[in-house]
């Protein structure tokens, strides 16, 4: 820890480098942007390695009475702490995803992404609740741009849509922070995080915090602005909405709504499983039937964040967990999704799927590592995505057994629209000479794809990695949340044992037991 | 209180009457050659008014020690921070016009003038404890704001700018009288204190009928919605440094002077006036919104755009509370910075010829052509929106933040649902700026004043302004300590 401002140093060195961005030439823009993301990744990975696991909750915690109503408060706890390395380690990707792909205003190009890092940090390391505030509503201008400077056909209605639609959902958000600075009299984001606010006023407080993060998450049906803002953007930008900007909803769950207003989370988890549930299931057949990929993956994006929102709102650590590495999984699987179909866009300049196909024959570099981030996305055990969903499914179970079977009937439709598209791609006759040609990926793809590839069989093989970070956050949270906890339907408890069957041995008896417990248990 | 301490604090407008009366002297004498000359003396003259009320914001003057000739004239703090506004819109509004005007050979010396003779009227609104002081300082702005208008006196636009705003500037001036004899009928006195003390406890209908005309000229002259319509047809055709003119200083001074009527004067009465600044203040903000949409020339958007910013400035008014009264004037610092900076951009856009242009569709690809350009006007745009990390909204946040305090939480959330209505113009502005395919109109080169102006204006309302919150809300409660001092 100490005094040095590391946090305050990976705000700062995006900045910098954007400012300097606009001024030069687009060689030069390129390499300072790569270097500036690089540092930050080395500042993130220091950060990482020096966060005391078991510490304190609060770690490197800045303040500053810079301004007048809020202050620079800056400061992590182990949540946050994997939600910026995992801002920062996707950036430098991006920036070589678009090393060629973007040839037009590349200085300009580069400052929005670097701009766009700073806020994303500022968003997870804000401790204020104002700041926070601002840097979650500013990222709406570098998006804004990116998206209509650089995007596809329909950037613009695409980009008005993500702004207003975001932007309409967090200004209640303002007035529900100012009422409860009028309340409890301070801007803090830990004090209010202990504070019990009146279980009436949760109600109103949640709903105001819940237009807002349920748009940026994005739940059904306010989710109608991310196919077209994903399909639009270019495809750094998409990897860092997927990956970075729709963890934003979930973090302010897990920051705000959740330990804020404990009673009214209660008293709406069936709102927000009853859309989980029809965002799991609905949306992954409307995955189904796409023809454009990026379309394809947008709407997964929205029935894995299903499957978030269900983990959140089980109310028991399992729950949170496995919000927490869903988030973090879909962070990097979809990044590196919507990388792979950029590659091959890159090549063909068509996003159809059925322009493509067999090129495992013609591409099998590129084949293994669409297939590995395949199966992450489908939830494969050994990849990052069984680990999640596994969690969050265990710990609604424990909710509510009828919303973890729908949940569950989400992870087979996934499985039916990836492998669906995956076997249109990749396998298959090669039906179109142009596709038929396409070259393997070169270095410089290779070099973003395999740091993918090996955190997604890291986190799958050897979650502890991730999951220690924040234990003891998730476990605060839990106790913080617990009593409010509504009553699960399992009704899971431990049986009491059979004494009268004398003719069972000990292992038969244990056997006994298991099958009563499991009998009550459904 | 003697005399000569009276016109010890009424200082600064000896000043602007006298050197006024100077200047139009040497303008008589020394002819259009020395407007320039002349308009830079202008600009001197303002500096060192700003400069002598300056220790009076700074001191937080409030109090007996502030009122001059027996309570017709306050030089408290609250008119002092409205004074330095003023003066500095007054003068950056000098400092434009002379490039804009000379390329149409109608630079005349009575410009830079007039700008003071307003400025003086001005400093009489916000200074005024009584309604004939208030009556006096408004009709000086006034008659020198219709002349402005039509000051290109050959062109068809600005000579129908001057008479519209002339006609409903005078139908405004009546009801106004009419709700101050009504007033004055009712209470017996004309002076701020009195009526703030004949009004305490119920009030007659009579009064409340004053009381409503009243307000209904005052929303005439901050162009609050239902009384709006004459602002963009006036900015429209008005000369743009004369409309960057009316978009600061009289609003600033109108504003000020419908807080200190509301909260003096009618302090008493808060619940009377809140339903009326309510209305006010949400059909502002969502005509104003509604209105720009469909807007083509850049000028009537941003009249639109002043339309709106009046409603968000007026819910800080309807809060009724000190720190409404400094979130408003903190607003209104920023929503100076900000029209100046807006204006100033439309100043600088010329075609290849030196013409103006002022149609949004010419100003398509700004971003590649003047990259400056665009990324100020951009930055006004995303500002005026409200969307941080911009300054612009640290306005919103301030007056919000007060109504919500003050318990208006249903207004709040209304104002700011609709301020996303506004967020789609502005936005309309960028788009054009910086996704379409660049028309190649504007090709001229800027005045390296204009850019200083203008480039002023960007770096406050950029993020750094955030740094001299502290500061600008000290400044603001001070103000509105001096303005509440009396209740």
């Amino acid at each position: 820890m100490g005094g040095f401002p590391i946090l305050s140093i990976m705000l700062l060195v995006p900045l910098v480098a954007a400012v300097a961005c606009l001024f030069v030439r687009a060689e030069s823009a390129r390499m300072i942007a790569l270097v500036a993301t690089l540092v930050d990744l080395a500042l993130g990975i220091a950060l990482w390695a020096s966060f005391d696991i078991g510490g304190a909750q609060w770690q490197f915690v800045e303040r500053a009475p810079l301004f007048a109503g809020f202050q620079w408060a800056l400061g992590i706890d182990g949540i946050a702490l994997l939600l910026i390395v995992l801002s920062v380690f996707l950036m430098p990707i991006c920036i070589g995803a678009s090393w060629n792909s973007i040839q037009n205003r590349v200085g300009e190009y580069m400052a929005a992404f670097l701009l766009m890092e700073t806020l994303m940090i500022g968003v997870f390391a804000a401790q204020d609740l104002f700041l926070f505030y601002i840097f979650f509503e500013a990222g709406l201008i570098p998006m804004y741009l990116i998206i209509g400077i650089w995007g596809g056909k329909d950037r613009i209605y695409a980009s008005y849509k993500f702004f207003l639609y975001t932007l309409l959902g967090s200004v209640l958000m303002l007035i529900a922070m100012f009422w409860m600075v009028h309340e409890s009299g301070t801007t803090d984001i830990p004090t209010l995080m202990a504070y019990d606010f009146p279980p009436h006023a949760q109600t109103w407080l949640w709903l105001a915090f819940f237009a807002s993060f349920a748009v940026k998450m994005p739940m059904w049906p306010v989710h109608t602005w991310l196919p077209d803002a994903h399909v639009q953007a270019p495809t750094a930008g998409s990897v860092i909405l997927a990956g970075v900007l729709l963890k934003m909803g979930g973090y302010g769950f897990i920051r705000f709504s959740l330990p804020m207003f404990p009673e009214a989370s209660a008293q709406f988890a069936w709102l927000v499983w009853a859309l989980s549930m029809v965002a799991v299931v609905y949306t992954s057949l409307v995955a189904l039937v796409q023809n454009d990929m990026k379309k394809l993956i947008a709407y997964s994006s929205v029935a894995h964040m299903g499957i978030v929102t269900i983990g959140l709102f089980a109310f028991n650590v399992q729950g949170l967990e496995g919000a927490m590495i869903v988030m973090l999984s879909h962070g990097i699987v979809s990044g590196a999704l919507f990388l792979a179909v950029g590659v091959i866009y890159d090549r063909l300049h068509t996003r159809e799927i059925d322009r493509y196909g067999g090129l495992a024959i013609n591409m099998p570099r590129y084949a293994i590592f669409f297939m590995i981030f395949t199966m992450a996305s489908v939830g494969l055990p050994g990849t990052s995505g069984f680990v999640g969903e596994f969690l969050s499914i265990a710990g609604i179970y424990q909710a509510s057994s009828w919303v973890a079977f729908v949940a569950t009937t989400g992870i087979i439709l996934g499985a039916a629209y990836m492998l669906y598209l995956y076997r249109r791609v990749v396998f298959g006759d090669q039906k179109n000479a142009d596709a038929a040609a396409l070259p393997d990926i070169d270095k410089r793809e290779l070099l973003m794809f395999a740091p993918l590839a090996a955190v997604v069989m890291w986190m799958g093989v050897y979650p502890e990695s991730f999951l220690a970070p924040m234990r003891a956050d998730i476990a605060a949270l839990d106790a913080r949340v617990s009593r409010a906890a509504p009553a699960g339907d399992a009704q899971l408890h431990v049986g009491a044992p059979k004494h009268e069957a004398s003719s069972h041995g000990e292992h038969g008896s244990a056997a006994a037991h298991d099958e009563a417990a499991t009998g009550e248990a459904h | 209180m003697d005399f000569a301490a009276s016109l010890a604090l009424i200082a600064p407008e000896i000043t602007l009457s006298v050197s006024g009366l100077v200047l139009l002297l040497a303008a008589a004498w020394m002819g259009d050659k020395a407007s320039q000359l002349i308009s830079w003396l202008a600009v001197a003259v303002l500096a060192g008014c700003a400069a002598m009320v300056a220790p009076a914001l700074c001191g937080g003057a409030m109090g007996a020690d502030t009122v001059a000739f027996g309570g017709q004239y306050k030089a408290d703090a609250f008119s002092a921070f409205s004074r330095i506004l003023i003066y500095v819109a007054a003068a950056a509004s000098l400092i434009v016009a002379p490039r804009f005007f000379d390329r149409l050979n109608a630079m005349r010396a009575e410009y830079p003038v007039l700008v003071l003779f307003a400025a003086l009227g001005m400093g009489l609104m916000v200074s005024a404890s009584d309604m004939l002081t208030l009556y006096i300082g408004l009709e000086l702005n006034s008659l020198s704001a219709y002349v402005l208008a039509s000051f290109l006196r050959t062109d068809d636009r600005s000579a129908e700018a001057g008479l519209k705003y002339f006609v409903l500037g005078a139908l405004a001036s009546g009801i106004l009288l009419f709700g101050m004899s009504l007033t004055y009928g009712f209470t017996g006195t004309t002076s701020f204190a009195g009526i703030r003390g004949a009004l305490d406890g119920s009030i007659g209908t009579g009064a409340l009928f004053g009381l409503i005309f009243v307000f209904a000229g005052l929303a005439f002259k901050i162009s609050a919605v239902p009384f709006h319509m004459w602002t963009p047809d006036v900015y429209e055709g008005a000369p743009t440094p004369v409309t960057t003119f009316f978009a600061t200083a009289p609003k600033v001074a109108a504003v000020s002077l419908a807080a200190r009527v509301a909260l003096d004067a009618f302090g008493t009465q808060a619940a009377a006036w809140q339903q009326v600044v309510i209305f006010a203040a949400l059909a502002s903000i969502i005509v104003g919104a509604l209105g720009a949409i469909g807007q083509g020339n850049i000028k009537r958007l941003l009249a639109y755009s002043s339309i709106n910013n009046v409603g968000f400035i007026l819910i800080g008014l309807a809060a009724a509370t000190p720190q409404g009264a400094s979130a408003m004037l903190v607003y209104l610092t920023i929503y100076v910075a900000m029209s100046l900076g807006g204006f100033v951009v439309v100043l600088m856009l010329r075609d290849a010829d030196g013409n103006q242009v002022e149609s949004i569709a010419d100003m398509a690809g700004l971003s590649r052509t003047k990259p400056m350009l665009a990324l100020c006007m951009a930055a006004v745009m995303f500002s005026l929106a409200g969307i941080p990390p911009l300054f612009g909204f640290w306005g919103k946040f301030v007056v919000f933040q007060a109504a919500v305090d003050a318990g208006l939480i249903a207004l709040a959330a209304v104002g700011i649902a609709a301020s996303v209505i506004g967020a789609f113009y502005y936005l309309k502005v960028v788009k054009v700026m910086y996704f379409d395919e660049p028309a190649e109109v504007v090709e001229g080169d800027s005045d390296p004043l204009h850019w200083v102006i203008a480039g002023l204006a960007t770096l406050f309302i950029s993020p750094l302004g955030y740094v001299l919150t502290p500061w600008l809300g000290d400044l603001a409660d001070k103000a509105a300590a001096a303005l509440f001092f009396a209740a």
